[in-house]
């Protein structure tokens, strides 16, 4: 989809949430579903940041390390991609316990989210990075170079571009995880819609607000990775040899 | 910290949940392919279909599963009609990735080029018979691989379901947790079951690929 | 000492699986000699270049530069496979350009003529800059240097290629079939550059090359490789004018014919 027609999306949703904020029966609801909103934008920054963290590090661990490293990465990223995201959430909160670690419910959201996003950042990573021609390596090699430096200033920035389309659809994978966290005893967007619902049972006004929020807070992403797209893509564009 | 002996007490319970999850993905995925398909056909038959069945799938596909879960359970009930757990969440799966594989099926139709389209007119087939004996067969190898991995990823939103109490793994897995205050080896067993099923899985769908990649499409 | 060879090839030899590329190659090349290999395709002439950039290892013997060896390094008397410090400290007297440029697409002419200065040579950017300029102004590119390599045509992009190995300070360049990707009307800059730095720098010069007049009046030396041997070599006068072995007459022939 173009990113015009994402804009106008993105206006018409909030516009329409502005609109449904007027009417008695939705106004009741928005303070506190934005109140929740706040939470899962909190954990999807936060889960964001760590999964891209991990990613990058299990990428390169996979591509460039010694065996144990590999095999580590390795581990990981079968694990957390083969596993389902709410059973990881329910082992680090119910079971790690058992084993002495209790983390605050907040902790575990991030780290559950980010951990499983990131295994699947890891491949979209390392694709990236091998996507990168080959002469570029043999030209930096050329030039005596060493490999962390061919690989922090000539194949990184490049494999850069081709890894944001990939990072937006998993940011947005995140996104919408991040309302698993309502299981688990946080306060977001949906355990807010869940709470009210229970109370009201008014679920055609609760849920169109939840829905609406939702894809206001998908699209902000979606847009903002396009734009970083076009403006690397644009550098790149500029580059890209014959 | 591991009791084997309650694992295997456990098992049984586990093993008949592990039925519920693998039939809601099943019904599910049948849904979701079913349905994927109309949507890209639609919008390739009727061409003014395109935009709000885009509109829809973006909808669909940037909001949280388990809100689509909760508001078909909860929604129906307010117009007279009561759906079961079940029924509810497979129909929010179904229609989830219906979204997905929508998309999927039109990458493989876009995949193909115009020269197909063209040289299938200048011998002046029918469109149908251009669509059967042209274009699926081209299709369907991209298509495969693609579907078998949202399959997979269906499978592993199940657990979702145990939000409206359906019986599937998780739910199970967490009853048994709160009836002995044991929660390693349900939820651990979990994991390893989902663990296992996405390997394997994963080495059938590259065994689908390397089939359909064997003979070059024609 | 003065006549020891810049580069020498000991019995080198590479294989891919069953496929012997190039056979116990012997090959001394002196120091500013300008050296053109030619030969048909899958003739090991590429590999040759490519090893002694250290881009393929070798399966057998040495490779030398300056009397020290590349592929080796010696440790009490013998020699044993180097290590990755060893051949940077070698590799550093060498420099390439490919037959695709492998320009850094993200960066400007400019900016791919000091990268490795700065971050290899440790040079400050203020004078790797200056000779960067001056580098892109004898290939004849100063009004390019905040040019992206997409905004230049392949002529172009192959002289700042040249440019950029250069700003190493290489003693030794190599060629890899530098003109092959480019339309033809777009060769003749490429190889006047090359001219000029062989007639104005003390480089040792090996080129891979399709351009049979360009060898002729460059090289001093030609060498034909075909199934991974050295055919024939010779000053290009005796070479072009009277070759003696039979395969070379059969490629000089078909090379002739194909204009």
């Amino acid at each position: 989809m173009g990113i015009r027609t994402l804009i106008v999306m993105l206006v018409a949703s909030i516009l329409l949430i502005a609109y449904l904020a007027t009417r008695d029966t939705y106004s009741l609801f928005l303070p506190g579903l934005l109140q929740g909103a706040v939470l899962t934008a909190e954990i999807t920054v936060l889960g964001c940041l760590l999964a891209v963290a991990m990613a990058v590090l299990s990428a390169l661990g996979k591509l460039y390390g010694p065996a144990p490293l590999r095999w580590l990465a390795n581990l990981y990223i079968e694990i957390f991609r083969g596993t389902s995201a709410l059973v990881q959430l329910f082992w680090l909160f119910f079971v790690l316990p058992q084993f002495g670690v209790s983390l605050e419910p907040f902790a575990v959201a991030v780290l559950g989210l980010g951990l499983n996003i990131g295994a699947y950042g890891a491949e979209c990573v390392r694709g990236a990075i091998q996507s990168v021609a080959r002469g570029q390596w043999e030209a930096a090699t050329a030039l005596n170079m060493t490999r962390l430096q061919m690989l922090r200033r000539i194949i990184l920035p490049q494999a850069f571009v081709a890894m944001i389309p990939p990072w937006g659809n998993l940011f947005i994978e995140l996104l919408k995880s991040t309302a698993l966290v309502s299981l688990i005893t946080l306060s977001d967007l949906a355990f807010k819609a869940q709470q009210m619902n229970q109370t009201t049972m008014k679920t055609i006004p609760i849920f169109t607000l939840v829905l609406l929020i939702y894809l206001v807070l998908s699209l902000l992403i979606t847009i903002g990775m396009r734009l970083l797209e076009q403006r690397a893509a644009k550098g790149l564009a500029r580059g890209r040899t014959a | 910290m591991w009791d084997w002996a309650f694992t295997f007490e456990i098992l049984p319970t586990l093993a008949k949940a592990a039925v519920i999850s693998i039939e809601a993905t099943l019904l599910g995925f049948v849904l979701a392919a079913t349905l994927g398909l109309v949507l890209a056909l639609t919008r390739i038959a009727v061409p003014w279909t395109a935009w709000p069945i885009s509109v829809l799938v973006e909808l669909i596909r940037s909001t949280p599963l388990l809100i689509q879960i909760f508001f078909l359970y909860f929604v129906f009930p307010s117009f007279g009609v009561t759906l079961d757990a079940f029924t509810a969440g497979v129909l929010a799966l179904g229609i989830h990735y219906a979204a997905y594989c929508s998309e999927v099926y039109r990458a493989g139709f876009d995949n193909i080029p115009r020269g197909q389209w063209e040289a299938s007119i200048a011998l002046n087939l029918s469109p149908w018979t251009t669509f059967r004996d042209i274009i699926i067969p081209q299709a369907i190898p991209p298509i495969v691989p693609a579907l078998g991995n949202y399959l997979v990823a269906l499978f592993k939103e199940t657990p979702l379901l145990s939000a409206i109490a359906v019986l599937e793994l998780m739910q199970t897995a967490k009853i048994i947790g709160s009836e002995t205050f044991r929660y390693t080896e349900p939820i651990t067993m979990v994991g390893l079951f989902f663990l296992a099923m996405s390997l394997v899985s994963a080495a059938f769908i590259r065994a689908a690929e390397r089939l359909l990649n064997r003979r070059p499409a024609r | 000492m003065t006549d020891r060879p810049m580069v020498r090839f000991e019995k080198v030899s590479k294989r891919y699986g069953p496929l012997t590329v190039l056979d116990s190659l012997e090959l001394d090349i002196a120091r500013n000699e300008k050296v053109a290999i030619i030969g048909p395709s899958g003739s090991g002439k590429t590999t040759v270049l490519r090893m002694l950039m250290t881009l393929e290892a070798i399966d057998d013997g040495v490779i030398w530069v300056e009397g020290e060896p590349l592929t080796h390094m010696e440790r009490n008397g013998k020699l044993i496979p180097a290590d990755r410090a060893h051949i940077r400290k070698i590799r550093a007297k060498i420099g390439m350009v490919f037959q695709s440029f492998n320009l850094f697409p993200h960066m400007t002419a400019m900016a791919n003529c000091i990268e490795a200065p700065i971050t290899v040579l440790g040079m400050s950017r203020k004078e790797a800059e200056e000779r960067a300029a001056g580098l892109l102004e004898m290939v004849g590119l100063s009004q390019k240097k905040e040019h992206y390599p997409a905004q230049l045509s392949g002529g172009q992009q192959q002289r700042v290629a040249i440019a950029r190995a250069l700003a190493m300070r290489p003693k030794i360049m190599l060629f890899d079939e530098v003109t092959s990707a480019l339309d033809p009307e777009l060769v003749g800059e490429v190889l006047q550059v090359i001219r000029r730095l062989g007639s104005e720098h003390d480089l040792t010069m090996l080129m891979v090359t399709h351009q049979m007049g360009f060898a002729k009046e460059f090289a001093d030396r030609v060498c034909f490789f075909s199934q991974g041997k050295i055919c024939e070599q010779g000053p290009p006068k005796a070479f072009f004018g009277n070759p003696q072995n039979e395969r070379t007459k059969q490629f000089l022939h078909a090379v002739l014919e194909a204009g």
